[in-house]
């Protein structure tokens, strides 16, 4: 084990860490559930033959959910990076 | 050999497995060569099974192993990339294969509760768990809990729950994987779920997780090929341009107008037809937390190099997963368009009805498969041509039957499109190879998560950890086989009811391991006590509730004496246990002293990547 970090720093990198954690959550819970509650709203606006509504839940959830993961993968990485605490 | 050199291996990965796709591609050019000269079609298919189980076989001979970190964890030499593309060979079992484009196809909107479940819930596993995981260092996910909460109570609940979650669902895998075989190679299905057993038990048993690691990436490879390939040439066939998932919203806008035509009621892009709102939702919220919760998914993340590589990871492994989700409502979309294609077609003039002279070949073909209902026509098995008539002038139709009239199961959409569409046999070969490696790829991650458990925690920790390494192996390898063999020898008995409980697992890991998981890493405060209860609360309220909607007490259908709260389907069950599992683990560990000096240090240092792995295993 490598030598203990000071607790401040631990905390500090902690509380960061927290945040990102609720705001990745935030998003996913708008894309999971929120955005569907309006299904038959959206579903009026229809794009190239997809309804909205429907497209949403088919592919645009889905491609959010990928893309948000890999902006939290770097993110969590400037954390890291920022206290020190990366691996080598 | 410089191939079962692990070294050598990684750093040619690239180069490997070019090799290999290319080799893949030269083998399907074959079979559609071998298809146009005339070579009988049940040749081409016994081609395609013996090619692909043969390739797994190599690389599962190839990546044998001697070493308990290699057998347990791949060594942890997995790159992200790779192994993202294991993950969803992982998870995307038989059933999502051959299953979802057809619930799609039958529940239209409803269905896109699934896509939306088995794909959302890779957020919680990036950002609440895999990392941490990883950091961690164990071999198993009772590992995790039996260390994380101070001993073997924790450990030994967390592996019924681990057990109750996973060996339901290696069944239903092995059951499709001799389905498929039998359909395929046209023997017996109770010869063929040998077959399946074989083809599961060649990838992991001399090479662990080193092993099924790198077949699962070559079964991805193959079930995504051979998923996308039918709806890239539907979508080319009816819209001239190959991307399925940006065309079928023409399908969408052509289906609504049939809709109206053929006077279909429950339209395919209006929601909450099948499910109410309120189910719709809970559903979503259990296949998420549960995909969260499920030890063979998490487990694939104890495999990668560092715990940067685990978090990217899991974004590669939902990409991979991504391509097959997105495709299947693309899949249904245009197959129901075809379909209904064929109603229209009859014209006004016949009232959209379908006449009995002009019944497609595939619809009595299909129909009569022994043992299956999977075509239904005014409500018989559509067996032959005279049976359909009989039943529909029973029904008072008295030349053809309307759309309304035909019933098509959910699982035979995706393998029957091919022939239904008219493609060639070498596409319906590539299709069963595509599924059968789904199949095979989710029983071999399943497999591992049972006997691993069951060597690691069960035999090692708790009974013998003296024993040496390898004798550790070989009890695994006795372990796994013994595992497998009981869960072929379940799916010959064709266990209805174990095959819907597949459903269940999502619920039982979500109540049984979320909270006591996330807990044991967002909060130091957590208690063994209120882990160990929290655990065992949220399990038994959820199998509490699913034994009762479903059976009742005494365990019997539709006796009368079933349970129903709130009128929540039992598919949805998590959503009692879930809450409570968190409760109960929250309450007991304020009421109990807090953990010690030592664990809290130890939470602090699992929150940390730098410094490597924290529990140095033994070998």
């Amino acid at each position: 084990m490598t030598e203990k970090l000071p607790p401040e720093v631990a905390e500090a990198h902690w509380t960061k860490t927290r945040n990102l954690m609720w705001v990745t959550l935030a998003v996913w819970a708008v894309f999971s559930f929120f955005i569907h509650f309006f299904v038959s709203a959206l579903n009026n606006v229809v794009i190239l033959g997809f309804p909205l509504g429907f497209y949403m839940a088919a592919q645009g959830s889905l491609i959010v959910f990928v893309v948000l993961i890999f902006w939290f993968a770097a993110r969590q990485n400037a954390i890291d990076e920022e206290f020190g605490v990366a691996e080598d | 050999m410089g191939f079962s050199m692990k070294g050598d291996f990684t750093d040619n990965l690239g180069k490997i497995y070019g090799i290999y796709v290319g080799g893949f591609a030269f083998f399907v050019a074959l079979m559609a060569i071998f298809a146009t000269i005339g070579v009988p079609d049940h040749i081409i298919l016994w081609c395609y099974m013996a090619a692909t189980i043969g390739i797994y076989a190599f690389i599962g001979i190839m990546s044998r192993t001697a070493q308990v970190s290699e057998y347990y964890v791949a060594g942890r030499s997995v790159p992200a990339v790779y192994n993202g593309m294991a993950t969803g060979a992982d998870w995307m079992s038989g059933a999502s294969f051959v299953g979802m484009a057809g619930t799609l196809f039958v529940l239209g909107y409803d269905g896109l509760a699934f896509v939306l479940g088995w794909t959302g819930g890779y957020v919680l596993v990036a950002v609440l768990l895999a990392p941490y995981l990883r950091k961690f260092g164990a071999y198993t996910v009772p590992d995790f809990l039996g260390t994380r909460y101070g001993g073997n109570m924790a450990r030994l609940v967390g592996i019924v729950v681990l057990f109750c979650c996973s060996f339901t669902y290696i069944t239903a895998q092995v059951y499709a994987s001799g389905i498929i075989a039998s359909q395929f190679l046209g023997i017996d299905f109770r010869y063929a779920v040998f077959a399946g057993l074989a083809g599961i038990l060649v990838c992991s048993m001399l090479g662990g997780m080193k092993a099924v690691t790198w077949t699962q990436v070559a079964q991805y490879i193959v079930l995504i090929v051979a998923y996308l390939l039918p709806a890239i040439w539907m979508s080319t066939v009816q819209f001239g341009i190959p991307i399925p998932q940006l065309t079928y919203g023409g399908a969408l806008a052509q289906i609504s107008q049939y809709e109206q035509l053929l006077e279909v009621t429950r339209t395919h892009v209006a929601p909450f037809q099948t499910y109410s709102p309120r189910d719709y939702f809970f559903l979503i919220f259990c296949l998420m937390v549960g995909t969260a919760s499920l030890p063979h998914i998490l487990m694939r993340f104890f495999t990668t190099p560092t715990v940067r590589e685990a978090r990217k990871s899991v974004g590669w492994s939902l990409f991979f997963i991504f391509l097959l989700y997105f495709t299947a409502p693309a899949y249904a979309a245009f197959s129901k368009f075809n379909l209904m294609g064929l109603f229209v077609a009859a014209g006004a003039d016949a009232s959209y009805q379908l006449a009995f002279t002009a019944i497609p070949e595939w619809m009595t073909q299909w129909g009569s498969i022994a043992g299956h209902q999977l075509v239904t026509i005014c409500g018989v098995k559509a067996e032959t041509v005279a049976a359909i008539q009989a039943a529909c002038e029973a029904k008072g139709f008295t030349t053809g039957f309307p759309y309304t009239e035909l019933k098509l199961n959910n699982d035979m959409i995706v393998l029957s499109t091919p022939s239904i569409a008219g493609m060639p046999i070498w596409v319906v070969g590539l299709v069963g190879a595509g599924g059968f490696a789904a199949a095979l790829s989710t029983a071999d991650g399943l497999l591992l998560a049972i006997a691993n458990a069951l060597s690691h925690d069960v035999y090692y920790k708790m009974i013998d950890p003296k024993a040496d390494s390898k004798r550790r192996l070989m009890v695994a390898k006795i372990l796994l086989v013994v595992v497998a063999l009981a869960a072929a020898f379940l799916a010959r008995t064709k266990p209805s009811d174990i095959l819907s409980m597949v459903a269940w697992a999502f619920s039982i890991a979500a109540a049984g391991l979320f909270a006591p998981l996330v807990m044991g890493v967002w909060w130091k405060r957590t208690t063994n006590m209120g882990a160990v209860l929290g655990m065992a609360a949220g399990f038994l309220t959820t199998m509490y509730y699913l034994i009762g909607n479903v059976y009742g007490f005494d365990f019997v259908k539709g006796t009368g004496d079933e349970i129903k709260w709130f009128g929540v389907a039992s598919i949805s069950a998590g959503v009692f246990g879930v809450p409570v599992a968190f409760i109960v683990t929250y309450v007991v560990s304020l009421v109990t002293p807090e953990p010690s000096e030592e664990m809290q240090d130890f939470v602090d240092r699992l929150r940390l990547p730098k410094g490597g792995t924290m529990m140095v295993q033994t070998h």
